[in-house]
């Protein structure tokens, strides 16, 4: 698996949402790896925020399998993620890599409803 | 659209697609770019850091996905056989055509090879790419011997290579000797006894006639009729250029190979550019990346429609570290095109020579030349480059000061703006003055993103630093050491008011004194003021620790986890260590003895962690904390009890010192030594704190380093008692937790300290401050309250069920693989 297989969809366009747990199984302020139709997928309870992000659970620069332990955080205003392994942070609203020339990473829509967390997949 | 092809990938093959897409989105051109070999381009500069475990992504200016994203076309492994002018297209050895508006000729150059009789024979190799380095270092494995035919940079640096491969090394050289495009005879010298006192062997005027071997080579033959004997060969005796499309399709090309190119890196044909080592311009090939990135930006200026100046030659000043030696020469370092008179310092001693070469006026630096201290590079090259004036006495720019000064007269701000500071992105001083006074920059971070200065080859780095240190003085700036865009506060600052506010939470203390919602620097950071100051159990604030503290264990290359329960002085019982056999059988672990004398298990998937643990904790071990910024072990030797050396019996003493500090959280990790007499087995003054046994009692030792920049220990106290050194050992550690900034060792942090080990000893010893008492305290009341971090998460269901891959799958990682490797395992390489 790469993070190449990932599919992204377009918010707007989502048709498919897939559960991916309960909100309280998600550790506040903090990241969670769920496996959702094969893909490693990590979401984030950004709770100081009051959000909810997701990402591909890969980080492009070594293709290591570890976002969602990353630490979250903001840089001017703008929610963050840093890869535990060598802290390449990636924006969680667009995915783009901040500190450094890697890819992007993909991100996905997220809504919580009645305390049930849902992924956009298609 | 403007479809640009660009041949060839190689280091400037890249700049020109970087510094193109920084000008010219995929809207208005599209470029496709062919590499030959397998990989996208890499640092051939560092080549040589590939023997030293840098990989070849390591290597990589930049990943496929950086071209994809930048919606560039890369086809590597790909070869353009054919340019059809007449058509505008190129050819690929697939047969493949691919149509162009503008070509872009970066074919670069490879290792030229002498026409000697038997160089087809095994074991004759050149230095240039991945591929040559890879099988350099697999015939090396069968050899004792290699010879390097060539004596220039790239012949010195590849000696370096097979040198450290283990291998005793030759470097033949036809010229009389070193480095002769850059050294005069002296320096030469100079730099040839230092690295001949480092093992390699020179043969200078030499000549090679031939190879000398059956099937594989044995030997060399001279011209003079000796012969030298050698297991194997690297040439790299220069560059030829890549320009065989260029004469297939008719451009011109110079007698000695290259492709013809006018002040604008045109060909004769309007379409075709040529850029680096492939790019004859006015008779010169450069072989050094700087004007080969200069070419690619003239292409790219004019492919964007902008003024650009004509290319007019380049600057082939080099600065080096060979072999552990550093070496510059710059500007008309041999005094060959211009008139002028020399100074020369030549000390035998330390094995320095030092030349500048000054004009016959006497006002202005041509050139010069420096061997075994090269300090003083960047600042010479600057004068001579800008032409400014030099000092009444020009001999000051080589001779130290008896103060041990910079021997330069001029600092940073004698330079003029259009000074060129760094010149792989052709950075100038006024650049980076005014983006510190415009942009409010504070750090090098910032300015290195904002500039790109020191992006590159990061040798101009000190001078960037000095210059915006310079600018924040001009502008009457006191630059604050603040922890990162959430807290303006240093660390220090934070640790008193978390002690005095008696702040126990990362969210209290945001809320308090800072802004924002945290990040990657001062989350950990402020994790740590938090355990250094109570001591609480960590794993209660688990999103603001590193990954290593999160999980209390070491992530590893592939996503596995490394446990190391704590083994206080290296004692262990055979229970035990049978123990740890065990559970590494059980849980499939690779095992391997640390440098601090316990054992490392590694290879446990994140869910298995706790059970581990648990085993490990009913037998009688509590963490090693190697995870985490604290206390890591005392190391010692035997001691008294065994050795008849011994003085005072070290192992109980570092066990003693050990179980008091275990746990202790700091701004770094801490390791400790204890050594029973002064042959010093435990490596003690490598630590950062080290305690030695003398006739009268123990010597303390502090803030040593083994890392990266080793240093000794130094002496605290002498002669001191047990009691005395345990009470100064704690106000040490505290003083340096309180005071010391984030990530900083306690070398760091002594050196940084004004007044430096006086000043410490007048803390610590002399108490006169008049803290001593109150750092004991704060000591004692840590260590009052330490229990194991493992212990707590073994017996506590909820925060067990933490230690998993997956929220919704009880399914291990995937993705931690492992392979064989000397009977154990390890993980697949990334």
């Amino acid at each position: 698996m790469t993070y190449d297989t990932y599919n992204i969809p377009k918010n707007e366009k989502v048709t498919s949402w897939v559960f991916a747990g309960n909100a309280t199984d998600f550790t506040e302020e903090g990241g969670e790896c769920v496996l959702i139709e094969g893909e490693q997928i990590a979401i984030f309870n950004f709770s100081s925020r009051g959000e909810w992000y997701a990402s591909q659970n890969i980080c492009p620069h070594k293709q290591q399998a570890a976002l969602s332990r990353g630490m979250i955080g903001s840089e001017k205003g703008e929610p963050k993620v840093a890869c535990p392994f060598h802290k390449k942070t990636f924006s969680l609203c667009t995915g783009k890599n901040l500190n450094g020339e890697e890819a992007a990473i993909k991100v996905y829509p997220v809504k919580v409803e009645e305390g049930k967390v849902y992924i956009g997949w298609h | 659209m403007k479809q640009v092809i660009v041949v060839g990938n190689g280091m400037v093959g890249y700049k020109f697609c970087e510094r193109l897409r920084k000008q010219i989105g995929e809207e208005e051109v599209q470029v496709k770019v062919f590499g030959e070999e397998l990989t996208p381009a890499y640092d051939r500069v560092h080549l040589s850091d590939y023997f030293q475990g840098k990989s070849k992504e390591d290597l990589q200016l930049a990943s496929r996905d950086w071209y994809a994203a930048q919606g560039i076309q890369l086809e590597t492994g790909v070869m353009v056989t054919r340019i059809e002018r007449d058509k505008k297209q190129v050819v690929t050895h697939d047969g493949k055509i691919h149509a162009y508006d503008v070509l872009v000729l970066a074919t670069g150059s490879m290792a030229f090879v002498p026409p000697i009789p038997g160089v087809d024979k095994k074991g004759v190799f050149v230095y240039r790419t991945l591929e040559d380095l890879d099988a350099i270092q697999s015939y090396a494995s069968k050899c004792k011997s290699a010879a390097v035919i060539g004596g220039g940079l790239l012949g010195l640096e590849a000696a370096k290579a097979v040198k450290d491969m283990g291998l005793k090394t030759h470097v033949v050289e036809m010229a009389p000797r070193l480095l002769p495009r850059q050294l005069d005879e002296r320096g030469a010298g100079m730099l040839q006894i230092t690295l001949e006192e480092m093992g390699l062997e020179f043969h200078l005027s030499q000549q090679t006639a031939s190879f000398v071997g059956g099937e594989q080579l044995t030997g060399l033959q001279f011209a003079n009729g000796e012969q030298l004997l050698t297991d194997m060969v690297v040439i790299s005796a220069g560059i030829k250029p890549r320009d065989e499309l260029a004469r297939t399709c008719g451009l011109s090309v110079g007698p000695r190979g290259g492709v013809i190119v006018d002040d604008h890196m045109r060909t004769e044909d309007p379409n075709i550019y040529a850029i680096g080592e492939v790019a004859l311009h006015k008779g010169m090939i450069y072989g050094l990346v700087a004007p080969g990135y200069d070419m690619a930006d003239c292409v790219v200026k004019q492919l964007a429609g902008e003024e650009v100046k004509a290319f007019t030659g380049a600057d082939m000043s080099t600065k080096l570290k060979l072999v552990g030696t550093d070496v510059g020469s710059f500007g008309d370092a041999l005094l060959e095109s211009s008139k002028g008179r020399s100074i020369v310092i030549e000390d035998r001693y330390q094995k320095i020579y030092k030349r500048v070469n000054i004009s016959e006026d006497g006002k202005k630096l041509l050139g010069g030349i420096l061997v075994g201290d090269a300090s003083a590079y960047n600042m010479l090259h600057q004068m001579m480059m800008n032409g400014m004036k030099l000092p009444p006495h020009p001999e000051d720019l080589i001779i130290e000061s008896k103060g041990g000064e910079q021997a330069v007269g001029g600092g940073v701000e004698d330079l003029p703006d259009a000074a060129q500071v760094c010149s792989c992105e052709n950075v100038t001083k006024g650049d980076i003055c005014t983006a510190v006074k415009e942009q409010g920059i504070e750090s090098m971070e910032q300015l290195k993103s904002c500039t790109q200065a020191g992006t590159g080859c990061g040798g101009c780095l000190p001078m960037v630093k000095d210059l915006m240190v310079h600018t924040h003085k001009q502008m009457g700036k006191e630059v604050k050491q603040v922890l990162c865009e959430h807290f303006a506060y240093s660390r220090q600052e934070l640790f008193s008011l978390v002690k005095v506010k008696g702040i126990k939470t990362y969210p209290e203390l945001l809320k308090e004194y800072g802004k924002g919602h945290g990040c990657e620097i001062c989350k950990p950071a402020v994790a740590s003021i938090l355990a250094s100051a109570w001591n609480d159990l960590i794993v209660k604030q688990p999103t603001i620790q590193d990954t290593n503290d999160r999980f209390l264990a070491n992530i590893q290359k592939g996503g596995s986890y490394s446990v190391v329960p704590r083994v206080p002085g290296g004692e262990i019982t055979p229970d035990k260590l049978i123990v740890l056999g065990q559970v590494a059988k059980k849980y499939d672990l690779y095992l391997k003895i640390t440098g601090g004398q316990r054992i490392d298990m590694f290879g446990a998937h994140v869910g298995d962690l706790p059970d581990i643990w648990e085993q490990l904790i009913n037998a009688g071990f509590e963490s090693g904390h190697a995870y985490g910024k604290s206390l890591r072990t005392v190391k010692s030797c035997v001691g008294s009890t065994w050795c008849r050396y011994g003085l005072h019996d070290s192992v109980s003493f570092a066990i003693e010192v050990e179980n008091r500090y275990k746990g202790l959280r700091a701004p770094h990790k801490l390791k400790g030594g204890v050594s029973g007499c002064i042959r010093e087995c435990a490596e003690a003054r490598g630590k950062d704190f080290g305690i030695i046994a003398t006739e009268k009692g123990w010597n303390l030792y502090v803030s040593g380093n083994g890392g990266s920049k080793p240093q000794h220990a130094q002496l605290l106290a002498a002669d001191i008692t047990s009691e005395e050194c345990i009470r100064y050992l704690d106000r040490f550690l505290m003083f340096y937790i309180k005071t010391a900034e984030p990530l900083n060792r306690t070398s760091t942090w002594l050196a940084k300290l004004e007044g430096g080990l006086e000043y410490l000893k007048s803390v610590v010893v002399e108490d006169v401050l008049g803290i001593g008492e109150e750092l004991e305290k704060e000591m004692s009341q840590l260590i009052e309250v330490y229990q194991c971090e493992w212990k707590a998460v073994v017996e506590n269901p909820e925060l067990r069920a933490k230690f998993r891959h997956f929220a919704n799958s009880d399914e291990k990682d995937p993705m931690v693989q492992f392979e064989p490797m000397r009977e154990q395992k390890k993980p697949v390489n990334w």
